[in-house]
This record gives structure tokens, sequence and C-alpha cells, in this order.
């Protein structure tokens, strides 16, 4: 992780997805840059979001699969014309295949400064549980 | 272009036309590659944070996507019409023990100098930090700004 963080940062133009169904509006749909990280506990989720707005977030867990969709407000206002477009601005889809069962009722998200961070506790029964043997 | 590289001679005159033939494939690999998309791609000047620049009739309008960085880690300075944005993008590490599946977002140092068609009033130049997305206002300096002419009958 040290030798990352002081590396320049490369542009990149944001990756575009085709949603499974079509859209009814139109518009572009991005795919978020993630981080996911799991410990015994939990499993964090931390995804790039610029310009989502927490009511305009939706996050669905459907048996094993979570998805992320936010929705973003074009921020440029009326009367402003385009001088330089270097990124496209639309709404944000991913999807995602959970491998371990996930306790529902604890799930904890977050969106900070446009960065999401959902906390996905594993349930009890799928958390390693250490046996102790006893000699004799 | 490949012997260039196996040999580390210095550019000779002939390169040229397969530097030319080299930029025109990349071109075109641009090209089919947003056809294969269904997307529209923005040329972009490759430098990070890539930025929209938009105007109305008083002001400039300059955004970046900087998710995670808040106000306070930015440095935004003007002068004339440029504007210089530098700062640097930390991810805190996460717990030791943690087990990476992906790692996609970048941290790092970034920079950028960007040229604004005229002059803008760098006194009341502002920014603003929302949800991740960085807007910088800049008001047109007043010899700038479009004036209305009226035309005079006799």
């Amino acid at each position: 992780m040290a030798d990352t963080e002081s590396k320049a940062l490369q542009a990149k133009v944001k990756t575009g997805v085709t949603t499974p169904a079509e859209l009814t509006r139109p518009g572009l749909v991005f795919t978020p840059a993630v981080d996911i990280f799991e410990n015994e506990k939990e499993i964090t989720l931390l995804a790039d979001m610029p310009g989502v707005k927490a009511e305009g977030l939706n996050i669905d867990i459907r048996e094993d699969t979570l998805t992320l969709d936010g929705n973003v407000q074009s921020p440029e206002g009326s009367g402003e014309d385009d001088i330089l477009r270097e990124y496209g601005t639309g709404k944000y889809y991913r999807q995602f295949t959970l491998s371990q069962v996930i306790d529902q009722g604890k799930i904890g998200a977050e969106l900070k400064d446009g960065v999401l961070r959902l906390k996905l506790p594993k349930v009890e029964a799928a958390t390693p549980r250490k046996i102790a043997v006893k000699a004799n | 272009m490949l012997l260039r590289r196996m040999t580390g001679w210095p550019a000779w005159e002939w390169t040229s036309p397969l530097d030319e033939l080299d930029r025109m494939r990349r071109e075109m690999d641009r090209l089919t590659e947003g056809f294969t998309r269904g997307l529209f791609r923005e040329p972009t000047a490759g430098v990070f944070p890539l930025m929209n620049v938009t105007e109305s009739k008083d002001n400039y309008y300059v955004r970046a996507e900087l998710p995670g960085i808040r106000a306070d880690e930015l440095d935004i300075s003007v002068t004339g019409n440029t504007l210089s944005i530098s700062g640097e993008r930390k991810i805190p590490s996460e717990d030791e023990k943690a087990q990476y599946h992906r790692r996609e977002r970048e941290a790092g140092k970034f920079s950028r100098i960007i040229s604004l068609p005229s002059q803008v009033d760098t006194k009341r130049v502002e920014a603003h930090c929302v949800d991740g997305i960085l807007t910088v206002v800049l008001p047109k300096a007043e010899v700038a700004k479009p004036k209305q002419i009226a035309v005079k009958t006799s």
C-alpha cells in the first residue's frame, strides 16, 4: 500500500456497461471502481460513485446477488455550453454474486464524498469457529 | 519502432512515417473500441483528473470527478486564464488481516493545469466539492464578456 500512495494517478476513462435489461430512460451507464475485502466477520465493499447522492442510490440484495444502482443528476445548470468534455455523466450500475451468506439485517451503508462503503456482515454460521481440542 | 527499441538508436528521420502509422493504428483502435462498446468515447488529454468545462454568459465552470477527496486536500490556484489543480488521493489502509478480492480504486498524486479561452476574474473564483465532484466557478473578466452592441439608425 505504501508504494502506491506516492505514484502519480493515471487518467482513466470511465468504463461503460450495458445493463442486462434495457433502460427505460436514455443515458450512459458506468461501472464504478470497487475495492472488496473481507475479514472473519464481514465483507466490505468500497465503490467510487462521484455525483451520487444518498437518495439516488439503491442497494439491493436478492438471494446471492448484490446490485448497486446509483443515479446521477447532471451537474450542469441550464444555459451552460460545453467547451471541453472529457468524461460522461450517467448512472452507475454493478452487480456482484456473493459467495458468503450475508446477515441481511445488519448491512451498513455509508456514502461520503462520492464513495460508498458497504458492510456486509457474515451470518454467525459462516464465521469460522475455532474448536478447542481437548487432550485426553 | 521495433528496431529503434532494440538498438536504442536515437530517432532517425525514417521513424517519423512509422510513428505516423502507429498513431493511425491507435486512432483506429480507439474508434473500433468505441463502436464495439456502443458508447461514445470522449477525447481526453490523458491527465488526471478528467475535466468537463462549460461556459455560461458570465462564468466558466470546470468540473472533475474526485471521489473520496475532501475539499481541503485540494490545491487550486488561478492566474490570468489558467487554472491549476493538484492534490493527492489517499486510500487509507484497512485492517491488516483483511483479504482483498478486488482492488480497482487507485491512490496517488495528481496535478493538472488547464487553459481557459479567456481571462477570468481571479478574485471571485469559487470552488466547491460535493459528493465527490469538484466544481470551480470562474467568473469571466469584464473585458472577456460579450457585449451587446446597439445598432443606431440614422
